[in-house]
């Protein structure tokens, strides 16, 4: 039997138990209802029907999800006894091949051999699937069929069916929410293993203090000294994410949200505001192109005609620019919150002074909603240096020390991209230092994300 | 001329209202008030939530600008001078009519920072040594001076409530205003707090022109020489404040004065 086939018989038989458990449900609870006692029902027909559902449903499913891992090994295990099986070649490699292409053609999913070896088997080993196969889906109906019956069984007036409805619901909440978290501790797991195996070959001091980054020299036998020095790439998405991108973006977004909200209109300031957050909603990847194809050819035109020969058609400064306009609604939204939460009477106190709007936004609410504005611009920085496909598309792959903005600089993003992209081999210094570039880009994100938050919710607590 | 209309329509009046009206949308907030204030008298505004007297002492200094719906009619003149003509200067304005909030308002700065605000923002001290006479004699009028002196550079918000109120009295009094409106300056103080602010409008009386909004009939009574009952948007009487609480000649105020409603 077929698996589609299987789950549709399940939810059949999973339809009837709740329809037959929440008819007897009603029967028992009319009768109990006449004796005239209030607590002689307890839960409602319906979370009866779902109770032996779901223990029809649940055993069978979790032995079906088991069985679907076991059976290969089992059926494998049955070809191989086959007398067929006695003319394979001993090599490992070999057999694995043979085997593999039995299985396909057996399955279905490839119509003829490469290997006529493979034919001899593709008998034994339908015959084992089917047999595996029809195994399979009679211990799950018994299941099944047993797990409602036990259910059935249960259903008494004072049974307290939603109770143990309700205690599954908030189980499967409860795994929903845990298997995020088990998914980031998974990833951070991950990146501290790589990144410990790649610290054995290059001293952490190396990695975090060299000043030259050329992993391609190590990976061509020069030897792993020297050759992994991420001061450069550090220095890049510095360069590029905290400085010139927050020189756009935090001018522009703290002006935008001053006049959002001291200056506009309301009717100006519900179209605005939106239309600000769309520029929060652009895929990167189109402002990547349109910072590689637009800003940065026009900015070394632009540096070639003031005679700074040396710009590069992959800058920093067209990177940073464009990551700087996709920052602003960060930036705006932050300060917009913060500026809207200092209170109205500190605004009236200098107004009634005789200060100016001007005056009053300048020396009374910007100082007051600096915390705000602080915690939203490191919110801001973090997102901007783990960015990736704005540099990986406009900011090159030289790993320049350099203060110039018309020069090509990288970032740590895009030689993580560039370290792990095409054919690899996993354990070479030169793949693993992608992963302790990683560690350090989520090491310092974390502590930005959390510096900026605690910042944010201790102003918060001052005004309320 | 009696003691009472020398009173109410002083010869020389600081600022005068004439059938002032406010509009918030097409709703008549304030329907048509006339009164004086002058330098010698301290003028109180009374009536339960919601009459219009906040909304009517906010007109005097022009606060009602920054509500968009507002609209104002009629005459308020500051000297003589028309405050919601054209040529009026609303931030010249502000500085000669000072205002004190219902909940003490200091900017989170120090204490000295708070009442240099208005005269840095006013030009009015060229040198530190000029702002420095200006702190200490601001805080010295608003009674505040013994209390801070040693320590100016806190931040004013860490001040008691009464004391934040004094500060930012201190801060109005700092630009060198000619009137000062209070806008129930005590609400959100103790009764000993509330007793040095009440002290203060008796020592400031006469140096300024004092508007002050109250919700509390005793502290009416005791610090001011003029009461407007107002209802309604309505200027139910104006009068000697003596008469009103103990003489009331409308049958609202009397009801008002004795409890009965509000």
């Amino acid at each position: 039997m077929t698996g589609p086939a299987i789950l549709l018989l399940l939810a059949g038989l999973g339809a009837i138990a709740w329809v037959s458990a929440r008819a007897r449900a009603m029967r028992l609870a009319d009768v109990a209802r006449a004796t005239g006692r209030r607590d002689a029902v307890h839960s409602l027909p319906g979370y009866h029907g779902w109770y032996v559902a779901l223990w029809t449903l649940i055993p069978a499913a979790i032995f079906l999800a088991v069985w679907a891992n076991v059976a290969p090994g089992l059926v494998t295990q049955q070809v191989l006894h086959d007398p067929a099986a006695q003319s394979l070649p001993a090599d490992a490699f070999a057999r694995s091949a043979i085997l593999g292409e039995a299985r396909a053609i057996a399955a279905g999913d490839q119509a003829a051999a490469f290997n006529p070896a493979s034919n001899a088997l593709v008998d034994p080993y339908s015959d084992a699937i089917t047999k595996y196969g029809v195994i399979g889906a009679v211990l799950a109906l018994i299941l099944a069929f047993a797990g409602g019956a036990y259910a059935f069984t249960r259903i008494r007036a004072d049974f307290r069916a939603r109770t143990r409805v309700e205690r599954l619901v908030m189980a499967t909440l409860l795994v929903a929410s845990l298997l995020a978290i088990v998914t980031t501790l998974g990833i951070v797991g991950s990146l501290l293993w790589e990144s410990f195996r790649f610290f054995s070959m290059v001293s952490p001091i190396d990695f975090l203090f060299g000043l030259k980054w050329s992993p391609q020299s190590a990976a061509m036998g020069y030897g792993n000294d020297d050759a992994f020095g991420a001061v450069p790439l550090f220095w890049g998405t510095i360069f590029i994410g905290a400085i010139i991108a927050m020189i756009v973006a935090i001018p522009l977004g703290l002006m935008s949200a001053v006049y959002l909200t001291q200056y506009a209109s309301p009717t100006v300031r519900k179209w605005m505001k939106p239309l600000l957050e769309v520029l929060a909603g652009v895929p990167t990847v189109v402002y990547g192109y349109f910072a590689a194809l637009t800003i940065a050819p026009a900015l070394r035109d632009l540096a070639v005609s003031i005679g700074i020969h040396s710009a590069s058609s992959e800058s920093a400064l067209a990177a940073g620019l464009v990551m700087g306009v996709m920052i602003i609604p960060f930036v705006s939204s932050m300060a917009d919150d913060s500026i809207a939460a200092v209170p109205q009477s500190m605004r009236d106190g200098s107004l009634a002074m005789g200060a100016t709007t001007s005056e009053t936004i300048r020396k009374v609410m910007i100082p007051a909603a600096l915390p705000g504005v602080v915690g939203g611009v490191l919110l801001a920085v973090s997102r901007a240096i783990g960015e990736t496909m704005i540099v990986v598309m406009a900011a090159g792959l030289a790993a320049n020390l350099t203060l110039n903005p018309f020069a090509s600089v990288t970032t740590v993003t895009t030689q993580i991209v560039q370290l792990l992209t095409g054919d690899q081999e996993f354990d070479s210094a030169k793949t693993l230092a992608a992963f302790a570039l990683g560690l350090v880009l989520f090491i310092v994100t974390l502590l930005l994300n959390i510096v900026a938050l605690r910042v944010v919710k201790k102003y918060r607590e001052a005004y309320e | 001329m009696t003691e009472e209309q020398k009173l109410l329509s002083p010869a020389d009046p600081k600022m005068t209202a004439r059938d002032v009206k406010v509009f918030y949308g097409v709703k008549e907030a304030i329907k048509g008030v006339s009164i004086d204030v002058d330098m010698d008298n301290v003028t109180a505004f009374i009536g339960p939530s919601g009459c219009g007297k906040s909304t009517f002492l906010r007109t005097l200094n022009r606060m009602n600008d920054t509500v968009a719906s507002a609209r104002v009619e009629g005459t308020i003149t500051l000297d003589g001078e028309d405050i919601y003509a054209p040529s009026m200067d609303v931030v010249q304005l502000r500085a000669r009519v000072g205002m004190v909030f219902q909940k003490p308002n200091p900017f989170p700065k120090s204490i000295y920072e708070n009442i240099a605000y208005g005269p840095r923002i006013h030009g009015l001290a060229s040198a530190k040594a000029d702002l420095d006479v200006i702190v200490e004699k601001s805080l010295r009028r608003a009674g505040l001076w013994d209390e801070v002196k040693d320590r100016l550079n806190d931040s004013g918000t860490a001040l008691s409530g009464g004391q934040q109120q004094r500060l930012c009295i201190g801060r109005a009094i700092a630009v060198e205003p000619e009137v000062i409106l209070m806008d129930e300056p005590c609400s959100a103080l103790d009764p000993i707090a509330t007793a040095k602010i009440e002290e203060l409008i008796h020592e400031l009386r006469g140096r300024y022109g004092i508007v002050i909004v109250t919700h509390n009939m005793q502290q009416a009574a005791r610090v001011s020489q003029r009461t407007a009952f107002f209802h309604l948007g309505e200027l139910v009487e104006y009068g000697v404040t003596s008469d009103i609480f103990t003489n009331p000649r409308q049958e609202r105020t009397k009801d008002y004065i004795t409890g009965r409603y509000g």
